[in-house]
Order: structure tokens, then C-alpha cells, then sequence
């Protein structure tokens, strides 16, 4: 199949050479690739877009999941912005709230887009969403948004996973965040060169993340992998905007992503048998839910 | 290249919490549902690696049995997915399995009713994302990308061209194409990927060719 790029160095080597957003070449790529018209998959992207939007809305709001494990963080953060004392920062803190958020509503088996996939479906939105005050891009601009992080996350899912249960969640969190940090650069006005040095350092930094979910929910810990990868790729992206680059390449990084993955313990891939999944309280919580079906036991785990 | 579309990595639109197991388990019990070519009336699901060890938490059993029902990955029916087989009379039973399986996330599907039966291998690669490596004992490799035939048919000369003829006098263009036999001169089996969804009369017509003994399809 003839493609426009396979990996990051081409990708930005097309961008640069025909003047166009990293966003550009991704829409074009669609567009020869499935042979639809540019209207089309911009109307797909727009209403992923407005199911991220209800998703994070639905999540500030307060939600809970079956479990009650998780559900109501995001709602503390915003309340904790709103007193004016956050020491990270606010839109940082937006960022991460509007993570939280989403996978809040995911996990209370809710309504989202999978960014790349759902137990990392919230730093992508959460990011943009935030960004989104601070830049006031165009409806147009937070659909490319999507496309840009979708065009590193097609070169990471094709030349290593996206799979927790085969890379581990540095290939979920670790590539959204990624994702995100690359179309942030973009949206602020970054060179396509900054976008591929913002993905390297932040995936460098996610490196080793293991999938060791408690129970084998995508609750804990993954909510809170979710905040972090926000946080993550909002000071990569910084970084990359302020002319800091990586000494090992962009593909070098997911390359070594992809290698570390296929030398990870099974026990540490999605099969809850290791890590946080097998502490004492992540086994206690998975036998309350489980073997005694009692939920309210898990709540009283959490006191 | 596994992944083509954009829409795999931002997508797909779906019920949480997983994407591998419950938007791909959905797909998966989707896609099965499409080759039997109708619902079935039972379903036995044997599930290997990380489906195995945690399909409980991510909803995969629910989801599985959705996909049987042929709701989508965003269908919100998913969540009363076993009430809604038991009013539909499908009976359903999940075996984990302990068997190391080269995709950890993959799930056998026998599923069947008073006519016939089924067997189906889903494998769920990531992001929602499936592919179908097994039907009824043959290796194969389909990602439900693409709308697809599946004919089994005797391994005897002619039969390939005579499909591909039928095929090419309803102007169906074939993508990628794959035979496989379980033993030489006995059963066959040819996936065909076409450019686009295929009616039912052609395929009527195809299972009317000699030596053609089943027809099953996968629209996109």
C-alpha cells in the first residue's frame, strides 16, 4: 500500500519540504489511502471531536463507576483551580482534570473516543481542551489537533503497539501523551520539527510504563497515568516550543518503546498479575469485587 | 501496515473501558455474527491471555456477546448485553483458557444453532482494532477493514476462476485474496476483499457454483 510516510522522519521531512501542517500530510494521507473526500473525514474527525467535548463535560460534572473505585477526581481539581492557590499552574491542572474526566466516564463505561485506545483516551482531549483557553484555536484548528496526533500515533501503531497487553501502558499513556505534546506544538505555532521533538521527549520520559491495572480494570491506575501523561506532554511541549531537542531521534525512541515492550513480564501486560495489581489492597480489591461481588466492601477499602 | 485509516488511532467512538476488550471483543463478536450470517442460538467463548485473566473488569464477556447481537462498539445496549441475549434466546457460556496463544488477546468463538455451527478465531491488536486469524480450522488472516467473502468450497481446478468470473460480472473489484486447504484435495477455503459491500444475490449466486459449499460475507 503506497503511503505518504512511515515514520516520523518522513513525516516531517514532507511536512517541512511542501510547506504544509504535520495535520496536512495526515488528512492527505486518509484521503489516498481510503479514498474519501477531504469533507468527509474532516465530518468524522469534527464528530469525534464533539464525543471528546460531551465526554469531558459529562466527567466535570462528577461521575462514579460501577466499582466506585473511581469517579469524582476531576471534580476536585476543578474545585482546587477555582480557589486560585495551584502551584503547577492552571491550565496545567485543566489539562489534567479534563483527562481525569474522560477516563472517569470511560471507566464508568461511558460514551468516549479511544485516543488512541480507551484506557488512554484522556490526554488528548484533556490537553487540547485546556490549550484550548489559553489559544483560542478554530474549530478547524482543534480538528487538526486530532489529525496530528493521529499521524504520530499511526507511525507509532505500525512500527511498535498501542497495545497495553503488548507493549505495556508506555504504548497507551506513553504514545497519547506523545500524541498530544506533538499537536500542541503544532497548535501553538511550532515547527513540524518541534512536533516530532516534543513526541521524543515526552515518550522517553514514559519509557518502562507498565500495564498493571488492580483488578484488571482500567480504573486504577490508569486514570491517574492518564492526569500524569497530560502533565507530561504540556512540559515536553514547552520544552520543544523553547528550542530544546532530543539527542536520540524521534523513531529511535519508539523503537526502543517497541523493544522494551517485547522484553516486559507478561505479569506487567494488561494481565493484572504484577506490579500494583499484585500489592496486598490491589489483590484485597480484586477479591472484594470478584469473589464476593460486594461493592460496598471496595468503598470501605478506600477509607 | 496493520493500522491504515487515522480513525483507528483517534477512534473508534465507543463504549468504555477498554478498547482492546470491549470495543475489539464487540467487534469481534460482530464480525463472527456476519460469517454464520445470522444470530446465533448458542455460543461457547473460549478466551486466552489477558482476555482470560481479565475480561470480567473490562466488560469483554458483555461486550462479546453484544457484538453477537450486532450492536457496535458505541452501541449503549452493550452494557445490558446479557439480559438482552437471554430475551433473544442466545445461550452463552465463557471458558478462560490457560493455552499461551501468539496474540494475548484472543478469543475462539464456537458459536451455532439447529442448522449449523461455527468456529471463529478473534484476535483484538490494539485500539479497537481485530483481525479474524481462524474460521472453522483454516488460517487466515481478515482485519474487517475491508467488506470480505468467505466461500468454502471443494479444492478442485476451476473453482477460484469461477468465482472471480461471478465476482467480475457484478463489477466487484477484488482487493487481496487468500487460499487455504486443510489437506489437499478435500475442503478449501478463499477470503476475497472487495472495495465494496456485497449484495446478497451475488452472493446466492456464488453458492449456486459447483463444488461451492458455503457462502459468508463481512460488510463494512
Amino acid at each position: 500500500m503506497d503511503v505518504l510516510f512511515h515514520n516520523v522522519r518522513e513525516l516531517v521531512e514532507r511536512a517541512e519540504q511542501e510547506g504544509k501542517l504535520i495535520s496536512e500530510i495526515m488528512i492527505e494521507q486518509e484521503m489516498l489511502i481510503t479514498g474519501r473526500t477531504r469533507e468527509e473525514i474532516i465530518q468524522q474527525m469534527d464528530n469525534n471531536l464533539t464525543v471528546m467535548e460531551e465526554a469531558i463535560e459529562r466527567g466535570l460534572n462528577g461521575v462514579k463507576s460501577v466499582t466506585g473505585l473511581t469517579g469524582g477526581d476531576a471534580v476536585l481539581l476543578q474545585n482546587y483551580i477555582a480557589q486560585g492557590n495551584s502551584l503547577s499552574g492552571d491550565l496545567l491542572l485543566d489539562a489534567v482534570s479534563k483527562a481525569v474526566a474522560t477516563n472517569e466516564v470511560n471507566a464508568a463505561m461511558g460514551t468516549i473516543c479511544a485516543t488512541p485506545t480507551a484506557g488512554s483516551a484522556g490526554v488528548v482531549p484533556g490537553t487540547l481542551f485546556a490549550v484550548k483557553n489559553k489559544l483560542n484555536p478554530t474549530r478547524e484548528q482543534m480538528i487538526r489537533y486530532l489529525f496530528t496526533s493521529g499521524a504520530f500515533g499511526f507511525v507509532v501503531a505500525n512500527n511498535a503497539s498501542i497495545s497495553g497487553a503488548a507493549g505495556g501502558c508506555q504504548a497507551e499513556v506513553g504514545s497519547a501523551a506523545g500524541m498530544a505534546a506533538a499537536a500542541i506544538v503544532e497548535m501553538a505555532g511550532g515547527t513540524p520539527q518541534q512536533c516530532s521533538e516534543a513526541f521524543a521527549i515526552t515518550l522517553k520520559n514514559m519509557l518502562g510504563l507498565v500495564c498493571d491495572p488492580v483488578a484488571g480494570l482500567v480504573e486504577v491506575p490508569c486514570v491517574k497515568r492518564n492526569a500524569m501523561g497530560a502533565a507530561n506532554s504540556l512540559v515536553a511541549a514547552d520544552m520543544a516550543l523553547a528550542g530544546v531537542t532530543s539527542r536520540i531521534p524521534c523513531d529511535e525512541v519508539i523503537g526502543a518503546m517497541y523493544r522494551i515492550g517485547q522484553s516486559m513480564s507478561p505479569n506487567l501486560k494488561e494481565t493484572a498479575r504484577g506490579g500494583l495489581a499484585a500489592t496486598p489492597t490491589g489483590k484485597a480489591i480484586s477479591k472484594a469485587i470478584f469473589d464476593n461481588g460486594n461493592l460496598e466492601s471496595i468503598k470501605s477499602l478506600q477509607k | 501496515m496493520k493500522f491504515t485509516s487515522v480513525f483507528d488511532i483517534i477512534g473508534p467512538v465507543m463504549i468504555g473501558p477498554s478498547s482492546s476488550h470491549t470495543a475489539g471483543a464487540a467487534r469481534i463478536g460482530r464480525v463472527a455474527r456476519d460469517l454464520f450470517g445470522r444470530q446465533p442460538k448458542w455460543a461457547k467463548i473460549h478466551l486466552y491471555g489477558s482476555f482470560a485473566e481479565t475480561y470480567k473488569g473490562h466488560g469483554t464477556d458483555v461486550a462479546l456477546i453484544g457484538g453477537l447481537l450486532n450492536y457496535d462498539t458505541f452501541d449503549e445496549r452493550i452494557k445490558t448485553a446479557f439480559a438482552d441475549a437471554e430475551k433473544a434466546g442466545l445461550d452463552y457460556e465463557f471458558i478462560p483458557e490457560t493455552a499461551n496463544m501468539e496474540h494475548p488477546n484472543t478469543a475462539r468463538l464456537v458459536i451455532g444453532d439447529d442448522e449449523g455451527e461455527m468456529s471463529v478465531v478473534g484476535i483484538s491488536i490494539g485500539g479497537g482494532k481485530i483481525e479474524v486469524s481462524e474460521v472453522n480450522g483454516f488460517k487466515l488472516r481478515l482485519t474487517g477493514g475491508m467488506p470480505a467473502i468467505l466461500v468454502v468450497h471443494d479444492d478442485r481446478a476451476g473453482c477460484i476462476a469461477n468465482v472471480a468470473n461471478c465476482l467480475a460480472m457484478h463489477a466487484v473489484n477484488i482487493g487481496h485474496m487468500e487460499v487455504s486447504r486443510i489437506e489437499r484435495g478435500l475442503t478449501a477455503l478463499m477470503v476475497i476483499e472487495v472495495d465494496q459491500n456485497i449484495e446478497d444475490k451475488v452472493l446466492q449466486q456464488i453458492s449456486l457454483i459447483p463444488h461451492i459449499s458455503k457462502v459468508s460475507k463481512i460488510n463494512n
